[in-house]
C-alpha cells in the first residue's frame, strides 16, 4: 500500500531550506543517472563524486528543515509530491547528452559557488555552517564543469556544435536562479541569505570568461522559464520522483 | 572528580583505536574529525564533524565509535557538529606521515581558495619525486584526487586540500 504524501507548513526559512536542498538533491540525482554510462572512467568517478557532494548537502539541509517541521530527512525527500518540490526547473531537465549535463552543471555551479560563499556569513548559524562546507565543494564542481565546457567548445566541430546547442537549450532556465519572492525578501532583509540578484554580476563574469575560452557564444537573454520555486514543474520532475521515491512509497519506512 | 577524569581518559584511549573505514591507517583523531570528548554523569559525549557533506563514511564512523565504547562498557552519545567546518589543516602531523606511508599524498598545509585551485603537483608518496601530473581531480573517494608520477610511472591518490 502506498504511503500517504506529506503536506508541510512552510515558514520562509523552511521554504528556503527546501529550495536549496531540492536543487541539490535533484541535480545530484540527475548526475547519478550517469553512473555506469560516463564517457571515461575518470569522468564516471567525477560525476558520482559531485552527485555525492550534492546529495550530502541536501541531507544536511533536509535534516535542518526536519528539526523545524518534525520530519526526518527521508520523509522530506521521499514523501513530497511534485507540487511540493521547490527546486528550479534547470536542475530537473533530463541529462541530454554529455554537453547538456556539463553545461547545466556549469550554469548552476557558477551561481551556487558565490551563493554559498556569501551564505557562509548568514545570521542563521546552522545554514552558515552548511554553506561553509558547500562552498568548498561547489568550487570544485564549478572548475570541473568549466574545464569540460572549454574542452568541448574549443574541441571538434561536433563537440562545439553540441556545447553551443546545450547552452542555447538551457539558457531560458537560468533566470530562475536569480528570481526572488516575498519569502526570499524576508530572509534577505534578516541577513539569512544573500540576495540572489546581487550574485548576477559574478555569474556573468565567471561565464563570460569560460565561454570566451570555450569559443562559445553567450545566448541572448530572452523569455525566462520559471515556476519551480513555487511548485510548478516540468513533466520531467514527476518521472524523476517516481523512480527516486518508488522504494519508500512501496515499502513505507524501509531501511537498509 | 577523579572518576569523571578517568572515564574521559578511558574513552579517549578507546577512541585511539577507531579508524577511518576508507583509510584505515588514520584514526579519527589524526583526521581531525574528533572534535570533543566530555563526560555528563555516566555518559560520554563525543562530538565529531564530517569531512565532506556527503562523506558516506560518517555513518560507519558513528557506528564504530558507538561499538568501540560499548565494548569497553562505556555509554556514549554521539553528536555531529558542522561549525566550524572541517578543513585539511586539522589533519595532524602524525596523520600526514601515516597517509604518505600508506601511499596517499597528504594535502598541502594551508587550506585556501588558492590551494584549492592551484596547479597541484603533490610529491609522489612512492618515490618522492615532485615530477607528477594530475589525472583527475576526483578520485576513489570524495576526499581524494588521482595523480601519476612521471618519474616512477606509478599512479597514486592525493588527499584534496579543503
Amino acid at each position: 500500500m502506498a504511503t500517504t504524501s506529506i503536506a508541510i507548513q512552510e515558514s520562509p526559512l523552511v521554504l528556503q531550506l527546501f529550495r536549496r536542498a531540492d536543487d541539490a538533491l535533484i541535480l545530484g540525482h540527475r548526475l547519478s543517472e550517469w553512473t555506469g554510462r560516463a564517457p571515461a572512467l575518470e569522468e564516471e568517478l567525477a560525476l558520482a563524486n559531485i552527485a555525492l557532494d550534492l546529495i550530502g548537502q541536501a541531507r544536511g539541509l533536509y535534516s535542518h528543515a526536519g528539526t523545524i517541521t518534525g520530519h526526518t530527512e527521508d520523509q522530506l525527500a521521499y514523501l513530497r509530491d511534485a507540487g511540493a518540490w521547490r527546486n528550479c526547473l534547470l536542475v530537473e531537465l533530463p541529462n541530454g547528452d554529455f554537453a547538456v549535463t556539463i553545461a547545466r552543471l556549469l550554469l548552476f555551479s557558477a551561481f551556487a559557488d558565490p551563493f554559498w560563499r556569501a551564505a557562509s556569513g548568514s545570521f542563521e548559524a546552522t545554514f552558515a555552517a552548511m554553506a561553509a562546507k558547500a562552498e568548498k565543494e561547489t568550487a570544485y564542481h564549478l572548475r570541473h564543469a568549466g574545464e569540460w565546457l572549454i574542452r568541448l567548445g574549443d574541441g571538434t566541430v561536433e563537440s562545439h556544435r553540441r556545447a553551443q546547442a546545450a547552452l542555447d537549450l538551457l539558457w531560458p532556465y537560468t533566470g530562475e536562479l536569480f528570481a526572488t519572492d516575498a519569502a526570499d525578501t524576508a530572509l534577505i532583509e534578516a541577513g539569512v541569505i544573500p540576495d540572489p540578484a546581487s550574485l548576477r554580476e559574478t555569474w556573468n563574469v565567471t561565464l563570460g570568461n569560460m565561454l570566451s575560452r570555450a569559443t562559445l557564444a553567450r545566448p541572448v537573454d530572452g523569455w525566462m522559464q520559471s515556476g519551480g520555486r513555487g511548485g510548478r514543474h516540468t513533466e520531467h520532475l514527476g518521472h524523476l520522483l517516481a523512480e527516486m521515491q518508488h522504494l519508500q512509497r512501496t515499502y513505507p519506512g524501509a531501511t537498509w | 572528580m577523579v572518576a569523571t577524569a578517568s572515564l574521559r581518559d578511558r574513552a579517549l584511549a578507546v577512541l585511539e583505536d577507531v579508524v577511518d573505514p576508507e583509510i584505515p591507517v588514520l584514526t579519527i583523531a589524526d583526521l581531525g574529525i574528533l572534535r570533543d570528548v566530555s563526560v555528563q554523569g555516566d555518559t560520554v559525549e563525543v562530538t565529531i564533524t564530517p569531512t565532506y557533506s556527503g562523506c558516506p563514511a560518517m555513518n560507519m564512523i558513528t557506528l564504530e565509535i558507538q561499538t568501540a565504547l560499548a565494548r569497553a562498557g562505556i555509554d556514549a552519545r554521539i553528536h555531529t557538529t558542522l561549525s566550524p567546518a572541517w578543513t585539511t589543516d586539522w589533519l595532524s602531523d602524525a596523520g600526514r606521515r601515516k597517509l604518505a606511508a600508506f601511499g596517499i599524498a597528504p594535502p598541502e598545509h594551508t587550506s585556501s581558495r588558492r590551494a584549492l585551485f592551484g596547479e597541484a603537483h603533490p610529491a609522489c608518496p612512492l618515490c618522492g619525486s615532485t615530477d607528477t601530473e594530475q589525472i583527475s581531480e576526483f578520485g576513489s573517494t570524495a576526499c581524494k584526487s588521482l595523480h601519476r608520477c612521471r618519474a616512477c610511472r606509478e599512479p597514486f591518490d592525493a588527499f584534496k586540500c579543503h
